[in-house]
């Protein structure tokens, strides 16, 4: 958290203004809600406290009710992420296939000693169930793109690019 | 010459983007014109980036390629699978769901029409409601998504129901580890889930539908957003469907990483906005689904099985399978295996033939030991039970379950101990907490296999009556299933729960 809030600094945290415009876009969808969180999530990185009461408002719920849906969910976040995010898979399919031995491989050459941020914000490590990815285990995705087979190669190219 | 380098996520998780870029690199500096396709998937992982050329006497396939083997390919001095349709893992499917996709370039709705797309939506918009529901009922179409209910008897409930506004909803979630053949199909021919709802819509009445698909899949979500606005640009979507004047459009909507909203009520909740809760049934989605209105919820290959249906005939589907099982299975074999990949044929071919045979047992070399079937809440099957065959009734007999059809196969390392624990945390993380047995119980289950790990052989029964407790109590398969999996690897294969564990750590 602490890590995540010191990346958190470096970018202007969201306007009343720009908030809005991203609720407004979706505000007509039937079930617009999880819309508008991957529209805020997406443009601010996480889910700013601040975008609950305006989103309470104009969708005419309470904010617990908010509050609710956010929590719910494991892809919102409430503070930022790292400057990358590297999800890797502990689903059964990956498991058969050592998944655990090279995520605890990678996390120990990230200086990591549980899923979370690198003190210098360069990465987030996260679990994820099930990439889809189940004949080319063990699966990770870097920043929204998949990698299969992971073995001490690719781990190593994956690390040089997380750290750059 | 024209070249096929896949656009799948597994192919592109191997290197396939590099290698489309390496092929479009040397090409351009030896001044050689060629044709580059991203088709979806052929399906056989073990050999992706699976890239195929033709250079005008049809298309020969070769790989695993690295951007390394490029020149030797574009030299055409590499050795070559041969065709596709030549490769043992190919040439034994039964392609019906699964026909296109590979061979068309998912985004071309005219290589689409010109490999037998949009024949059976054709044909359907000739036919009266009543009729096309039957069709369906006649296919013997069960759904794909795990539960096995016939999809044609769903439709009629939706077709008779009351109501103004009904939605299909398609089940994209595929949260289950060892399945993919929903993105392989998103991926490789999105239009056949287009044509599919489009089908199910003018069937039961329906002029709206959302794709759900889980957010762990940006490629598919990608491609089937591309193909909804090229469907809607050329008139297969929109206010008159292909001329007909009838009404049908489509939505992507985006999971947010609830492994639970793949339960089709808790999907409709986090559709409309709310937590993912799972419902109490009654009522049935199909009378008061989304938003409280009739709706169809059907999985992504169901849907994307439709169109064959309708371009062949019920009766052609229905001829193949085994019992109540009719028709095609897209096996997805998957875990620590030779071969692994997308394996469509008829319901029938028995588990030993499918691990043994087709895939050709463990990518390690050490023996099999079980082999989980259905997911993440399927039952772990030892070798004994290898000549089970593959059909709902049939599995079921067994202990286990078909699901998605996906299998992950494990080796003589496995500790299935460690797995029934992985189970019972899972359930524990992803419970929606609306059931006590569920999430309470998985945590005790958590705690009851550490127990037995620590060599205390009272926690056995405990944990047997917790199952049953979980089992009886639990609204949804989430708690009512992970039972199988913790159950199957302790009745199966005893040793592991043994307390040999204190001498070996
Ligand atoms: C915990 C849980 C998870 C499920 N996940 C999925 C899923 O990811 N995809 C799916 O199609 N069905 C899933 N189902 C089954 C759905 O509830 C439902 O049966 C299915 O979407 C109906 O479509 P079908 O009849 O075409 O199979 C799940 C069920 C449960 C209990
Ligand atoms: S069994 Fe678990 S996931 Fe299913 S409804 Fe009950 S608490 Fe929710």
């Amino acid at each position: 958290m602490q890590s995540a809030q010191a990346f958190a600094s470096e970018s202007p945290s969201p306007t009343e203004e720009d908030i809005r415009t991203i609720v407004a876009a979706h505000v007509d969808r039937e079930g617009p809600l999880l819309p508008i969180l991957h529209g805020l999530q997406h443009a601010f990185g996480h889910i700013p406290q601040s975008a609950l009461p305006l989103i309470a408002g104009m969708l005419n719920i309470s904010r617990a009710e908010v509050h609710g849906v956010v929590s719910f969910y494991h892809d919102f976040r409430d503070a930022p992420a790292g400057r990358h995010v590297l999800k890797l898979c502990g689903a059964e399919a990956c498991q058969s296939m050592g998944a655990d031995a090279i995520g605890a491989e990678i996390l120990r050459a990230l200086g990591l000693d549980r899923h979370g941020t690198t003190p210098d914000g360069a990465v987030t490590v996260e679990p994820v169930y099930c990439l889809g990815l189940c004949a080319c285990g063990p699966a990770a995705m870097l920043d929204g793109r998949p990698v299969g087979r992971l073995d001490a190669e690719r781990m190593t190219t994956l690390l040089r690019e997380v750290r750059a | 010459m024209k070249i096929w380098v896949p656009l799948d996520s597994a192919a592109i998780a191997l290197g396939a983007d590099e290698v489309a870029a390496a092929i479009a690199a040397q090409a351009a500096e030896r001044g050689v014109e060629i044709e580059l396709i991203r088709n979806g998937s052929r399906g056989m992982v073990w050999l992706e980036p699976l890239v195929e050329i033709d250079r005008g006497a049809g298309r020969e396939a070769f790989g695993p390629i690295a951007p390394r083997d490029v020149p030797a390919l574009l030299d055409g001095t590499l050795p070559g699978l041969g065709p596709v349709e030549s490769i043992p893992f190919f040439a034994r499917q039964t392609r019906l769901t699964f026909a296109r996709c590979g061979l068309i370039e998912p985004l071309s709705l005219q290589d689409y029409a010109a490999h037998g797309g949009l024949a059976g939506l054709r044909r359907a918009l000739t036919m009266a409601a009543p009729e096309i529901v039957d069709e369906v009922t006649r296919s013997g179409l069960r759904g794909r998504g795990g539960a096995g209910f016939p999809t044609g008897i769903k439709w009629n409930t939706v077709l008779n129901a009351p109501g103004e506004q009904k939605y299909i909803v398609c089940n994209a979630d595929e949260g289950d580890s060892g399945t993919f053949a929903d993105r392989m199909i998103m991926e490789g021919d999105p239009f056949s889930l287009i044509e599919g709802m489009v089908i199910a819509g003018i069937g039961v009445g329906a002029t709206r539908g959302y794709v759900y698909i889980r957010s762990e899949y940006p490629v598919a979500i990608d491609v089937m957003e591309r193909a909804i606005a090229i469907a809607r640009h050329q008139g297969v979507l929109g206010s008159d469907v292909l001329g007909s004047g009838r009404a049908f459009d489509i939505e992507v909507r985006v999971g947010a990483g609830a492994y639970v909203c793949g339960e089709e009520t808790s999907l409709l909740n986090s559709l409309e906005g709310k937590r993912g809760v799972v419902r109490a049934k009654p009522p049935l989605p199909a009378l008061e689904g989304f938003l409280g209105r009739p709706t169809v919820v059907n999985n992504v290959i169901s849907l994307a099985t439709v169109p064959v249906i309708f371009e062949k005939g019920a009766q052609h589907y229905a001829e193949f399978g085994l019992g109540r099982s009719r028709g095609t299975v897209t096996l997805q074999i998957a875990g620590n295996v030779r071969r692994g990949g997308l394996f469509e044929t008829a319901f029938g071919l028995t588990l030993g033939e499918i691990v043994d045979d087709i895939a050709g047992g463990t990518a390690s070399g050490r023996p099999v030991k079980a082999v989980q079937v259905g997911g993440p809440l399927g039952a772990y099957m030892p070798r004994e039970k290898f000549d089970t065959p593959m059909g709902y009734e049939e599995f079921d007999g067994q202990g286990g379950l078909i699901g998605h059809a996906g299998l992950v196969v494990f080796d003589d390392s496995a500790d299935m101990l460690q797995l029934a624990r992985f189970a019972m945390t899972f359930c524990a993380i992803e419970s929606c907490g609306k059931c006590t047995p569920c999430r309470i119980g998985a945590v005790r289950g958590v705690e009851t296999i550490d127990r037995i790990a620590a060599g205390d052989p009272d926690a056995i029964p405990l944990l047997t009556d917790l199952c049953d407790t979980m089992r009886d109590g639990s609204l949804c398969a989430l708690g009512g299933f992970t039972p199988y999996p913790v159950m199957s690897a302790l009745t199966h294969f005893p040793g592991d729960f043994a307390p040999r564990r204190k001498a070996a750590a």
